[in-house]
């Protein structure tokens, strides 16, 4: 199939003719920007990428791509995107989804193509509320959310959504946030090149119905003592003096000082292949005493579904002779003169 | 003992049935007794019938499986009504059964397992056996068990194990009571357990001591003959529906130089096409075993999109479950088919027994005005053909297409003659390729069908979704007129099928007193019951129609031909309902919900008391 240069493509090739119509101040304007930019730099002919998404505030980002583009039913994308991947596997699909359509509603669909590790890019724009239908309470928001559905405050438990796709067997889990513009870059390339299900959780704040839902995390004065950011091979040093970093107490993490009796050597390493570590700095997402990690949490390399039943067609056809009236006939024809 | 001859009877056919406890193996027993049939040469048509649990309670009247068929040496359309021979090889096969054996028909029952505690499971108070219950019939009692495991003596089998070779015991001997050849079962039985050797020998040595347990013993008088049925020049095999339809969609895909792509959740009686489609993978064929019935249908749409042949396959709850997505391929105009074989319903219902009642959830279940095309296969045979053309439809037309089977066609066998690939309609999509002047919805041909530009085709990206399409650019759009006029197009889209269908032709002749309306697995009955109303000289004729929606543009004027109309369908009257709004006529509906199809005397009875006012 003939290709267009991917050489000429700039960010501009990828916007589309439509207006962006989310709220003025949105989270979701960084994260198209991010995603534009990045689709030039990849290599790969622009009608190969396919968008796909299921229903919310940031499943209308199909329409302001201008690749392949399918906006779906609620909480379905994953699914469809499973369909369109077998049956092209040469396309290069993403999901844009949220908190709402993907681990409420589609959180069926979510762990199971994570189980597959049907290669796919999974953008999750978590807001921790619904924004579409107007300010309920989602399945990440916190405890006690106070939202037209619950007057008194929410009584469900959030999902952790690293958690989640953890013990779902994600071979490609992170976390970014919307406002790291710099951060989310990297890191979603980095899906990208991942063979197999990427899952990327991005912090997006609503600014109309949950506004500062991780202010701590994105404002000057705090976010250099609640992020952690997590590079492969390195200490988990944080702070703004750089001066605390996180040891194991038993199997927990613990905040210290670097100083008189720790020094960065103590520190606890990142090892994105650890699934055990996964499990811990995943943990740790709501626990105030301790720093938010962002980055890649955990990574693996596994066969995906979609190699594997390329693989099992191939041995199909070299094994049996693909004969239509072979197979009419079956064992016990008979012929009428 | 010394061989004795015996009378050998022809006639014209048989309905014979196997009844036995779920682990009996009777509907191996059937389905080798049927494959054997059609290479004699036989016409034929098969009902088997099984309990939903997989293991039901032994000896119990819920775990009671059977395996019914008719052959003839004429042209027969069901498995017939009463029977000729009943196997009963437990008490609770009899008793469930009993019922339907003609007066002095043949009754052979395993006398192994008429125990006391299998009497009292069947719900009779003293053995069945004893006393003159079963004076009116030929009652031959063998204790198959006993004398299978004299004949396995030698091999070293617990007697577990050679017990379950009893049913080639009863095979066997229905084998020589029809003067069959045993070379097709023994083929079959060498190649099933050809990494077994000693169970190849026990099932051998039991359909062959069964065979000679009846050519030695005086018990039976009696033999019967049914000769060859006249069958059009060609290749036959016997086959059931869920293959045949399987076999279509293959044949679409490989018509149409697309790859099939199939997502679908396991479902009764609908998993058979998942399992026989995942046997073609040397054809490219892809099956996605998805997580639910909704990852099923969307995943296939998603497959769609990419330009993939697109199937999914359930039963009417799991079409419940897919709703919401066809209506997205409704407004998406993708090209899909779903095929729903159906059962018994609501809910759960019924789930391995038959029904016709999900035609008005493919005709009117899902939100919106959401027009769907629906076909309906006739026969086993005929699900090949549906389903080839509910794909041929599909992708000419770029709409989603439901074909209903049932239980009763999808698990029954029929001789299906094997077509001429290449003399199949044409097969037609609508992959576009010209950027210039393309548009994702531009409707501007005949067949208002949209261009089908598939992802991965340089400069023309575009974006689909559930959300109103403007017309032309499928831009989204909440223009109260364009919304309007896009309801009305995928009306018109369905419409304008009708010209593109076969016109509906009545068996018999073009007016008269009755019509006989059916659609679906009911074709047999219907037509058998038809025939016979013929020739007694009844003014009657039978239309089955396969297409549903749209109907056969000439309809409204058969039905008009006709002083009365009759709907027979297993339901409460669906399409009597849609018929008697769209035509305005005062159809009767012939209406019957009890998991089983129809006689050919019921639908017979109806056809006398309308014709004759009886």
């Amino acid at each position: 199939m003939a290709t267009e240069n991917t050489q000429t493509l700039t960010r501009q090739d990828f916007v589309s003719d439509q207006d962006v119509r989310w709220c003025p101040g949105c989270g979701d304007y960084a994260i198209l920007s991010q995603v534009q930019k990045l689709f030039p730099t990849l290599g790969i002919p622009k009608e190969n990428f396919l968008i796909i998404s299921g229903i919310g505030c940031s499943s209308r980002f199909p329409y302001y791509m201008d690749t392949y583009g399918f906006h779906s039913i609620h909480g379905r994308a994953p699914a469809l995107a499973s369909g369109a991947k077998i049956a092209n596997p040469d396309l290069s699909v993403w999901v844009a989804t949220g908190d709402g359509d993907a681990m409420s509603i589609g959180g069926n669909h979510f762990i199971h193509v994570l189980r597959r590790n049907i290669d796919m890019n999974i953008l999750m724009f978590n807001n921790r509320i619904y924004g579409l239908t107007k300010g309920q309470y989602s399945p990440t928001s916190e405890v006690g959310k106070i939202t037209k559905s619950t007057p008194m405050g929410s009584l469900d438990y959030p999902f952790n959504p690293p958690q989640l796709a953890l013990g779902a067997s994600g071979t490609f889990i992170a976390r970014t946030i919307d406002r790291e513009q710099k951060h989310m870059g990297p890191i979603l390339e980095e899906a990208h090149k991942h063979k197999g299900t990427s899952f990327v959780e991005i912090y997006q704040n609503c600014n109309i119905f949950n506004d500062g839902a991780f202010s701590d995390l994105t404002e000057k004065e705090t976010k250099a003592e609640t992020q952690l950011v997590l590079e492969q091979g390195e200490p988990m040093i944080f702070g703004a003096e750089k001066n605390k970093g996180l040891i194991l107490d038993g199997s927990n993490f613990k905040v210290v000082k670097l100083g008189s009796h720790y020094n960065a050597d103590d520190i606890l390493k990142h090892d994105k292949e650890d699934k055990n570590l996964a499990m811990l700095l995943s943990e740790i997402t709501y626990n105030p005493e301790l720093p938010v990690p962002i980055g890649i949490l955990y990574q693996e390399t596994k066969s995906t579904y979609d190699d594997m039943m390329t693989n099992q067609i191939e041995e199909a056809k070299q094994k049996n002779e693909a004969d239509l009236e072979k197979l009419f006939s079956g064992t016990n024809s008979w012929v009428v003169d | 003992m010394s061989t004795v001859k015996k009378n050998i009877s022809e006639v014209d056919g048989a309905t014979i049935r196997f009844a036995g406890d779920s682990g009996d193996g009777m509907q191996l027993t059937g389905s080798q007794f049927s494959d054997n049939t059609a290479i004699f040469g036989n016409d034929l048509a098969t009902l088997p019938d099984f309990p939903a649990e997989i293991r039901a309670p032994k000896g119990s009247l819920a775990g009671v499986s059977s395996f019914q068929l008719q052959f003839s040496n004429k042209d027969i359309h069901t498995p017939g009504d009463d029977l000729d021979v009943l196997v009963a090889m437990n008490p609770a096969g009899l008793k469930v059964h009993l019922g339907e054996l003609k007066d002095n028909g043949m009754l052979i029952i395993n006398t192994a397992n008429f125990t006391s505690k299998n009497i009292k499971l069947a719900g009779y108070d003293d053995n069945p056996l004893d006393g003159n219950s079963l004076d009116g019939y030929q009652v031959i009692k063998v204790d198959m068990t006993k004398l299978v495991a004299t004949a396995l003596e030698d091999l070293g089998l617990s007697s577990k194990l050679k017990a379950r070779s009893t049913n080639m015991f009863a095979l066997g001997l229905l084998y020589w009571l029809y003067g069959r050849s045993l070379d097709s079962s023994i083929n079959f039985i060498q190649k099933k357990f050809a990494k077994a050797p000693d169970i190849v020998e026990a099932n051998l040595k039991a359909l062959n001591s069964g065979y000679y347990y009846g050519e030695t013993l005086e018990v039976i008088k009696t033999t019967y003959r049914v000769n060859k049925a006249k069958f059009e020049k060609g290749k036959y095999r016997n086959i059931m529906g869920n293959n045949a339809l399987a076999l279509g969609l293959l044949t679409a895909a490989q018509r149409s130089g697309l790859d099939l792509y199939y997502g679908g959740y396991p479902i009764t009686p609908a998993s058979d096409i998942l399992h026989y489609l995942a046997q073609y993978k040397s054809f490219g064929v892809k099956t996605f075993q998805a997580e639910d019935e909704i990852a099923g249908v969307v995943s296939a749409i998603g497959a769609a999109f990419a330009g993939n042949l697109a199937i999914t396959a359930t039963s009417g709850p799991g079409v419940a479950l897919k709703s919401e997505a066809l209506g997205l391929a409704v407004i998406t105009e993708l090209p899909l088919v779903l095929v729903n074989v159906q059962r018994g319903g609501p809910s759960t219902g019924l789930p391995t027994k038959t029904e016709q009642s999900d035609l008005n959830q493919a005709i009117y279940g899902r939100n919106g005005e959401a027009p769907m095309v629906v076909l309906a296969a006739a026969t086993p045979s005929d699900c090949f053909m549906m389903a080839y053309e509910s794909c041929r439809i599909a992708l000419k037309y770029m709409i989603p297409v439901i074909l209903l089977s049932d239980g009763y066609i999808g698990n029954g066998s029929e001789p299906w003659k094997i077509p001429d690939v290449n003399t199949l309609p044409e097969m037609e999509t609508r992959i576009y390729k010209k950027k210039e002047g393309y548009a994702p919805y531009n409707h501007g041909n005949p067949d208002l069908a949209r261009p089908w530009a598939l992802p991965g085709t340089p400069g023309m990206e575009h974006r689909i979704g559930g959300l109103e399409k403007w017309e032309e650019t499928g831009h989204v759009s909440y223009d109260p007129e364009n919304h309007q006029r896009m309801v009305e197009l995928r009306q018109n889209k369905i419409d304008i099928i009708a010209r593109d269908i076969a016109p509906a032709k009545p068996f018999g002749k073009e007016s008269g007193d009755l019509l006989v309306i059916g659609w679906g697995g009911t074709h047999g009955a219907i037509r058998s019951a038809v025939e016979t109303a013929q020739d007694e000289g009844m003014s009657v004729s039978h239309l089955h129609l396969r297409h549903l929606n749209p109907f056969p543009k000439n309809l409204g004027e058969i039905l008009v031909k006709f002083q009365k109309v009759m709907i027979a369908e297993l339901n409460l009257g669906q399409l009597s309902t849609i018929i008697r709004s769209k035509f305005l006529v005062d159809a009767v509906g012939l209406n019957k919900i009890q998991g089983k199809p129809f006689t050919q005397t019921e639908v017979y009875n109806e056809i006398t008391k309308l014709v004759k006012g009886a």
